[in-house]
């Protein structure tokens, strides 16, 4: 029992590193999300001025005029490269934060729904069905609408959306491994459910856990943007992506840079998570091509 | 089949009910109506006076109730910012939603799906990666940026475009396109995938080597089987239109039901929110159920239990 789990673990490894042998790794994906995550992690450092820093003799400069602002300044002389890396952050906060809880909610309860079965599991994936049943930006306007704009609003939104897609599919995989005799021989050794279903049924679902993440991040930072820019996430002038474009709207026609960076890093980003995803899933699970 | 239908029927109306109770909560849950009607001067006589007259001193339930019956009559109440009953507001708006998210819808069906087509059959060619890339961007790129983008360089650089407001026909081409982009992007893949699949097919093989023109074996034999995964695919479509349509209805000044259900958010306008939430979750709902039954009906191999 207690060798099993870290032979586990070194062999999915194994597997991994032979599976990025065998297919060519998506290199350039894999520098847009590090260099993101790098800009999410250190913005502080990285970030040459204060993101929030209003100074107004300096407002307006198009990208490339004025080297101390490599990528301008907006009308409030805030400096764009700087709120850009910190936006980099705000997008990684929210939507890492969103994914953990939603990812945590929905296996547990595809987990429990699919191991118990009967009216546990019924009640459970009706449940699931109700939440797959209204569009997302429905179920954000409705949470803003009690809770009031703010993170815990766009996160909480993003969870309700994202769990029962998770439920789902891990509970389609309990249902096939559940069968196994690995589970029974676990079952007639005396070992109890809670044990059973994370040390002996949990590892088998990894695999759909990791692809059905890797292909919602992009639409949660979708989502995050959108709701931001409609003025329903953070408060205004914070530095996130979606009131970077938001800002830049009215003016889009003389400061063209305004809108157009912030918009153009959620555009690669997003591009980067999906090229990603998709080679997550060609590798790691072909059945699940269709989602 | 027709257990199934009846399952899904009961389904949706499940669903629906639970949005009438998270709508009606949500109400009830962001502070007390009539004090949100009155203003702050008031005497609390008139409060407890239209407390009484909007049913507010009743216990929770009945309150429910009462608002069930007048959501079921079309009555979500008047709305305080238009000063005029939230249904009327709702219907005056209703029109210019449908047509742009019909244009839309049809616009992502008629270029993607022959996109992805031809994507398939000349597999690997210019056309391929040129509909591979219209495909990836138009689901990475989020809608509110890429209208932004297409107003400065349509509207404003070229001046080709209007970019404000609905009238001509003009009106329409800047926000239909934004709106369709990202459903056209999922036709041009799912398209592709469906048809390399079938054309991939033992009885494509033996189409072709039976020496049928190669026109016949994509139209006749190929085509059909490709198109049942699209049909699925409207609904989620359908999804995105929505999750779409209110920026883009914000950006391009759209008179639409979108617009009308941000703006009673932000200004707390709440016979609006309940109009606009309900009808959009029942709009959404409904047309899921429909194409549910759809596939399952061209869909013999499949069955759901």
């Amino acid at each position: 029992m207690t060798t099993a789990t870290p032979a586990l673990g070194a062999s999915r490894l194994r597997q991994l590193r032979k599976l990025a042998k065998e297919h060519r790794l998506p290199w350039l994906s894999i520098v847009i999300m590090g260099i993101m995550l790098i800009c999410a992690v250190f913005a502080p450092l990285l970030a040459p001025h204060d993101p929030t820093e209003v100074s107004l003799l300096d407002s307006r400069l198009p990208p490339g005029e004025d080297w101390s602002y490599p990528m301008g300044t907006d009308t409030l002389g805030r400096d764009m490269l700087s709120r850009l890396i910190f936006g980099a952050q705000t997008a990684a906060k929210i939507s890492l934060l969103a994914l953990a809880v939603g990812t945590l909610v929905g296996t547990l309860v595809g987990l429990v729904s699919g191991y118990k079965g009967g009216i546990i599991d019924a009640i459970l994936m009706r449940a699931a069905d109700v939440a797959l049943g209204f569009p997302t930006i429905l179920v954000a306007l409705i949470v803003v609408v009690i809770l009031g704009a703010g993170i815990e609003s766009i996160v909480l939104a993003m969870v309700v959306t994202i769990w029962a897609r998770f439920a789902r599919m891990i509970r389609g995989d309990v249902l096939a491994v559940k069968e196994q005799d690995f589970v029974t021989l676990a079952k007639i050794a005396g070992v109890s459910t809670p044990v059973i279903i994370l040390r002996h049924i949990f590892p088998n679902t990894v695999n759909t856990l990791m692809v059905v993440a890797s292909i919602l991040v992009g639409q949660v930072i979708l989502l995050e943007a959108s709701l931001s820019f409609l003025g329903l996430g953070l408060e205004p002038g914070a530095a996130a992506w979606g009131i970077m474009v938001a800002e830049g709207r009215s003016v889009i026609l003389k400061l063209w840079w305004l809108s157009l960076l912030p918009g153009l890093a959620i555009t690669i980003l997003v591009l980067a998570l999906n090229f990603f995803g998709d080679w997550l899933r060609d590798t790691l699970d072909p059945k699940l091509r269709r989602i | 089949m027709q257990g199934y239908i009846i399952v899904r029927l009961f389904q949706a109306i499940f669903t629906l009910w639970i949005l009438s109770v998270i709508v009606f909560a949500s109400v009830h849950l962001t502070g007390d109506p009539a004090a949100y009607l009155l203003g702050p001067e008031t005497t609390n006589e008139t409060y407890e006076q239209l407390k009484i007259n909007l049913g507010l001193d009743k216990p929770l339930p009945v309150q429910y109730w009462n608002f069930l019956k007048d959501v079921l009559r079309g009555d979500f109440g008047t709305s305080v910012f238009h000063g005029s009953s939230a249904r009327d507001v709702l219907l005056s708006r209703l029109p210019a939603t449908l047509q742009l998210a019909g244009a839309a819808f049809a616009l992502s069906m008629l270029v993607g799906i022959p996109l992805g087509i031809l994507s398939a059959v000349k597999r690997d060619s210019i056309f391929d990666s040129a509909g591979k890339l219209f495909a990836v961007i138009g689901i990475a790129a989020p809608s509110f940026w890429v209208a932004i983008m297409l107003i400065m360089l349509f509207g404003a650089i070229l001046g080709w475009l209007p970019t404000h407001g609905r009238g001509s026909m003009g009106h329409f081409i800047l926000p239909t396109f934004v709106l369709a982009w990202g459903g056209m992007a999922g036709y041009v893949r799912l398209a592709r995938s469906s048809m390399l699949e079938v054309l991939d097919s033992e009885y494509v093989k033996f189409a072709r080597i039976k020496g049928l023109p190669e026109r016949m074996v994509i139209w006749k034999h190929t085509l059909r089987n490709a198109a049942i995964p699209l049909l699925t695919f409207a609904g989620l479509t359908l999804a995105g239109l929505m999750n779409g349509s209110i920026a883009v209805e914000v950006i391009f000044a759209w008179p639409g039901v979108g617009r009308l259900m941000l703006q009673g958010i932000t200004t707390r306008d709440f016979p609006i929110v309940q109009a606009t939430v309900l009808a959009a979750g029942a709009f959404y709902i409904f047309t899921a159920l429909l194409v549910d039954i759809l596939y399952a009906y061209t869909n013999p191999r499949i069955r759901y239990d």
